[in-house]
């Protein structure tokens, strides 16, 4: 597919071709072009199918979302040395020092508590950078938004792929530190990819509905990251649920918690429980659902209330 | 073939932090030719472009002409769909290249040669199709080893070449443009308009706003004048740079 097509295409899809007989003309406002040349044009396509199309069109634009997510991250590290694995020390050296301290804290051995700490973390960083990073995916793409006509979704897909490509600099601590520990998950550790899917999958609605919702309130990124906050505590990353009596609710509740889990455990060697795939499923199709009804009311205002 | 038509467009922008009277006063005492009003919820809303009917049709090649304000970008940009209109419809055919703010894309830390690619990819080219294009982009800007530079080592004419070259590489059927940026040395901006004068010569639609009477007769043959969001005149570019000097000196 050419990457010029792409729009094209989208566009014969979303406009309806209109015939005008003759040589282009002009009319002045108020004198409305007559009803007959519209007729016999197709109706114009309903919002959801107009939702859904830009959804798919922003899939299919991964050469320009692709390169603006890398060129995120580069621009961030612009002439450092270490560029982006500054992201990597930053990480470790976090890991490192929580991982000797709270394993002390909790009474636990550091072979017991650092491994199953630090990739909770870099698991964390993925799914708090997507739900934070996605609150600015329209607001920080305004220039961008006013200047040419794209699939909207394409500015939440950047945002995926950028917090990606940081998960993927993290995660080479935890190769280390598996060294370290000599931790090798096998085969269940290749259950990790489909995880890693569903949490790019869940990313993107996340990223249309409050992309879109904090477009209009302003208010909303800092809303979520206080409860991104909050919940970084209520999920068992520097604690664990052992420590608890019993199930408590609040863990239960907890949409972090399954897809923290369904990362975490196959690269510990663990086969997380079904149950949490079916939790994470459950969640996915709501809200994916919620995204695309909100995106088909209000997917046009977006470009208004930049 | 490219073909743009407006069906009786309107835009209504919603202002979410004007909703204090002193405001809205201090807003009506500006010299700004919009028309601020309140939709149906009693917000304030600013009524950019008012009841628009027009067609464009291949070669044709238009000037926007109107006071600060009067929604000459406001209609650039329903153009390019980035606004859908909030009343009536729009239909169009071809591909869209905006020209409206050369920042577009650009990183100032950037090479000259990444910020085409990331330019281009914008608009629409695959990053081999950027690279397959980027001697004749090279060469269209006459920036030489410059462009192995960071943007923000260049001066804002220097600028404007790189994104001109790029803008236009797309081989865009439709053109559209906001205001003639004025920094580009007598030479180039002889060569962009060559450029473009080939763009609209392959069947294409050029669209330019302009404050420029010069400009816009050298280069469009038709005019669009709006006052308030509303068209008020349309015709021969001549005429309707009449109508607006007559209106101006009236006013």
């Amino acid at each position: 597919m050419q990457g010029e097509e792409i729009l094209a295409i989208g566009r014969s899809l979303l406009l309806t071709e209109a015939r005008v007989e003759g040589e282009a003309f002009f009319t002045t406002s108020g004198e409305r072009t007559p009803h007959a040349v519209v007729e016999g044009a197709p109706a114009p396509p309903s919002q959801l199918r107009l939702a859904i199309l830009d959804v798919f069109e922003g899939t299919r634009a991964w050469d320009l979302w692709g390169l603006l997510g890398w060129h995120d991250i580069r621009q961030r590290y612009h002439r450092s040395t270490l560029g982006p694995f500054w992201l990597t020390i930053s990480m470790g050296a976090m890991v490192g020092g929580i991982g000797l301290l709270y394993a002390g804290f909790f009474h636990q051995k550091v072979a017991d508590y650092l491994p199953s700490m630090a990739l909770g973390f870099i698991v964390w960083g993925l799914l708090a950078g997507l739900v934070n990073d996605n609150c600015s995916a329209f607001i920080g793409a305004e220039s961008i938004i006013k200047q040419v006509q794209l699939p909207l979704s394409v500015h939440v897909y950047r945002v995926v792929w950028r917090n990606l490509i940081i998960f993927g600099h993290n995660i080479l601590i935890f190769i280390v530190v598996a060294i370290i520990f000599k931790i090798w998950p096998g085969w269940s550790g290749l259950l990790a990819l489909p995880a890693l899917f569903l949490i790019c999958v869940n990313g993107v609605w996340v990223g249309i509905l409050l992309g879109l919702v904090s477009a209009r309130f302003r208010d909303v990124p800092q809303i979520v990251a206080s409860v991104m906050q909050i919940a970084f505590f209520l999920t068992p990353i520097i604690w664990k649920p052992t420590g608890l009596a019993g199930h408590h609710l609040i863990l239960g509740l907890n949409p972090f918690l399954y897809f923290l889990d369904l990362l975490r455990a196959p690269l510990l060697g663990q086969v997380p429980a079904l149950s949490y795939w079916f939790v994470a499923l459950a969640v996915t199709l709501c809200g994916w659902a919620l995204a695309l009804v909100m995106y088909r009311l209000y997917r046009r205002r977006i470009a208004y209330w930049l | 073939m490219a073909r743009i038509r407006l069906d009786r467009v309107s835009v209504q922008f919603p202002i979410y932090n004007a909703n204090t009277r002193s405001l809205k006063k201090s807003l009506m005492h500006r010299t700004t030719a919009g028309r601020i009003g309140r939709d149906a919820g009693d917000r304030v809303c600013i009524e950019a472009l008012n009841d628009v009917t027009l067609t464009f049709g291949h070669g044709d090649r238009v000037g926007l002409v109107g006071a600060n304000g009067a929604g000459k970008t406001t209609l650039l940009r329903v153009l390019a769909g980035i606004y859908e209109p909030t009343a009536g419809t729009i239909h169009r055919e071809g591909r869209v290249a905006p020209l409206f703010d050369i920042a577009l894309g650009i990183d100032p830390e950037a090479t000259g040669y990444d910020n085409i690619l990331i330019r281009g990819a914008f608009l629409g080219l695959r990053r081999q199709e950027a690279r397959a294009r980027m001697d004749e982009i090279a060469a269209f800007t006459e920036l030489g080893d410059y462009l192995a530079m960071p943007v923000r080592t260049y001066s804002s004419g220097m600028l404007l070449r790189l994104a001109f070259a790029v803008s236009t590489s797309v081989e865009p059927e439709i053109a559209l443009m906001d205001e003639w940026i004025g920094v580009g040395d007598a030479a180039f901006v002889e060569k962009a308009e060559r450029r473009l004068a080939e763009l609209v010569g392959r069947a294409g639609i050029l669209v330019l706003a302009s404050h420029d009477p010069a400009l816009l007769e050298r280069t469009c043959t038709k005019g669009v004048l709006l006052q308030h969001g509303k068209i008020s005149a349309v015709g021969a570019i001549g005429d309707v740079l009449r109508e607006y000097d007559a209106y101006r000196s009236a006013a």
